[in-house]
């Protein structure tokens, strides 16, 4: 477990920034810069942040079959899926549990690009081919980095590069020139802002990111602040609030089912677990997915068990922290389907003690995506 | 200046010539918890003996504590980090206080290290 950590693109960059470097998915990323984590979180709600995710994986589908063979590992609708949109998807397995979330952009001439987690991308390549092998290409993008541009600053500060970007709306991408790179460039995130997410090739990545720093509304900004702004935003993040021991419906993810995949679609099923999931959709579940505030002061943190009011533990927080924007802490996870409805008065366990928290509804900040 | 004294756990405590000593966290301990949020205080009149847990910080990171080096029974509590938990970032040495203790015995501290030791520790760290 001792292999080195590999770099990204912008490794040189993150250590002359001052950023703290730690092992992330077998990566070394920067945590937090010299700003640090509480003022970068509160920058990019207010301007614009640069966050580099050159660590997830990109891959291309490519082929005449591709939306139909990709249908066959995901419950969403990837066939009907506009050129020019972004659509997030689940990989599931035969018992419906999550294997890796992902999202899938359809390029137009029967190109697909999907964008997995870090930590999941070697199985996630791997299940493609040996799922979709023979009806289509998977080609594995490792010489593309992955920027994130997010905040209320960030269309402006974009459209200085390249004006159209001012015009895509929430989940449209587009194929054009910043600073000269040719760059697949999409309106969305992981912050619960408006911004942008920007594949562009590796040796032009630092580039491109001293380019967006120079602007004065841009800081760079870290993984610590990625998972506040994420956590505040009702995101999930694969491995702690979703995983292969929870199902989409457990996961409280129905949304990301889309209706032509239900059972009662047009294309209903096809795609690994879907007797499972499409059962719990009938019947509901034991467990779901819930977000919580803390009546307390107390961060409530992953792995912090929850009761009833009798002491009796039900669940278990999967992701919990102080959410600066919304100013008090803020998690998310289990609890049994019978106390997920929001106001639920629940404890959580910190340092033994019960802490009380309230189911609530998520997003905790209001999102503000573009939709035009 | 008045006595002040450290831990290898990152506390520091300053005598006062009644006896008793006030307690914190040293600016290295803040810098690697990074951006604190919440802390709690002990109770004026709880008694701790040394190697206590007697605090709980929370940062935007991760959880830490303070343990208590030695013997007593708190006197005061600074009350105004429940507002404004930054102010063990900002001064961790002065407004960032956590609480003061009527130690037991005075003479426990000459066990800890003084400023030129710590620096020497944290220098090692760095």
């Amino acid at each position: 477990m001792n292999a080195p950590l590999l770099h990204t693109p912008l490794y040189d960059l993150h250590v002359e920034l001052g950023a703290k470097m730690v092992p992330f998915a077998g990566y070394a990323m920067p945590v937090q810069y010299p700003l640090g984590i509480l003022k970068e979180h509160q920058h990019t709600r207010d301007k614009a942040g640069l966050f580099d995710v050159s660590h997830m994986g990109q891959v291309k589908l490519v082929g005449a079959g591709a939306a139909a063979a990709l249908e066959t590992l995901v419950p969403v609708d990837i066939q009907d899926l506009p050129v020019g949109m972004q659509r997030y998807a689940l990989f599931t397995d035969d018992k419906g549990g999550i294997l890796d979330d992902l999202m899938v952009s359809n390029f137009g001439d029967d190109v697909l690009y999907v964008v997995v987690n870090a930590a999941c991308k070697e199985q996630d390549v791997a299940h493609l081919k040996t799922h979709l092998g023979g009806q289509c290409e998977v080609v594995e993008l490792a010489d593309r980095a992955l920027l994130a541009l997010q905040g209320p600053a960030a269309a402006a500060v974009l459209a200085r590069l390249a004006p159209s970007v001012a015009e895509l709306k929430f989940m449209q991408n587009a194929q054009l020139e910043l600073d000269g790179v040719p760059c697949y460039v999409s309106r969305s995130g992981y912050t619960g802002e408006d911004g942008y997410e920007i594949s562009v090739p590796a040796d032009k990545a630092e580039q491109l990111a001293r380019r967006l720093l120079a602007e004065p509304e841009v800081e760079a900004i870290g993984l610590g602040a990625r998972d506040s702004l994420r956590l505040e935003a009702g995101l999930c993040l694969y491995g702690h609030d979703i995983d292969t021991s929870t199902t989409p419906i457990e996961g409280s993810l129905l949304w990301a089912i889309s209706k032509v995949r239900r059972p009662d679609g047009a294309r209903a099923g096809g795609y690994p677990g879907a007797d499972v999931v499409a059962r719990q959709i009938a019947d509901g579940v034991a467990k779901k997915r819930v977000g919580f505030i803390v009546r307390d002061k107390v961060p409530v943190r992953e792995g912090a068990e929850i009761t009833d009011g009798d002491g009796t533990v039900i669940g278990r927080v999967t992701s919990g922290g102080f959410g600066p924007s919304f100013g008090g802490p803020v998690g998310m996870g289990y609890v049994p389907a019978s106390h997920a409805a929001a106001g639920t008065a629940l404890f959580a366990l910190v340092r033994g003690k019960p802490v009380a928290i309230e189911v609530a509804k998520t997003p905790f900040v209001p999102q503000r995506y573009y939709r035009g | 200046m008045s006595d002040i004294k450290f831990t290898d756990s990152h506390e520091w405590l300053r005598l006062s010539d009644d006896g008793s000593a006030t307690v914190g966290i040293t600016g290295f301990a803040q810098e690697q918890l990074g951006d604190i949020v919440f802390v709690q205080l002990p109770r004026v009149g709880e008694r701790f003996a040394a190697g206590d847990e007697a605090a709980t910080i929370e940062s935007v990171k991760a959880a830490g504590e303070i343990k208590i080096p030695v013997s007593g029974t708190v006197v005061e509590v600074n009350a105004a980090l429940e507002d404004e938990p930054s102010r063990v970032n900002d001064a961790p040495l002065t407004d960032g206080w956590f609480f003061r203790v009527q130690l037991d015995d005075a003479g426990e501290l000459d066990t800890l290290m003084n400023e030129v030791a710590y620096q020497q520790l944290v220098g090692e760290l760095a």
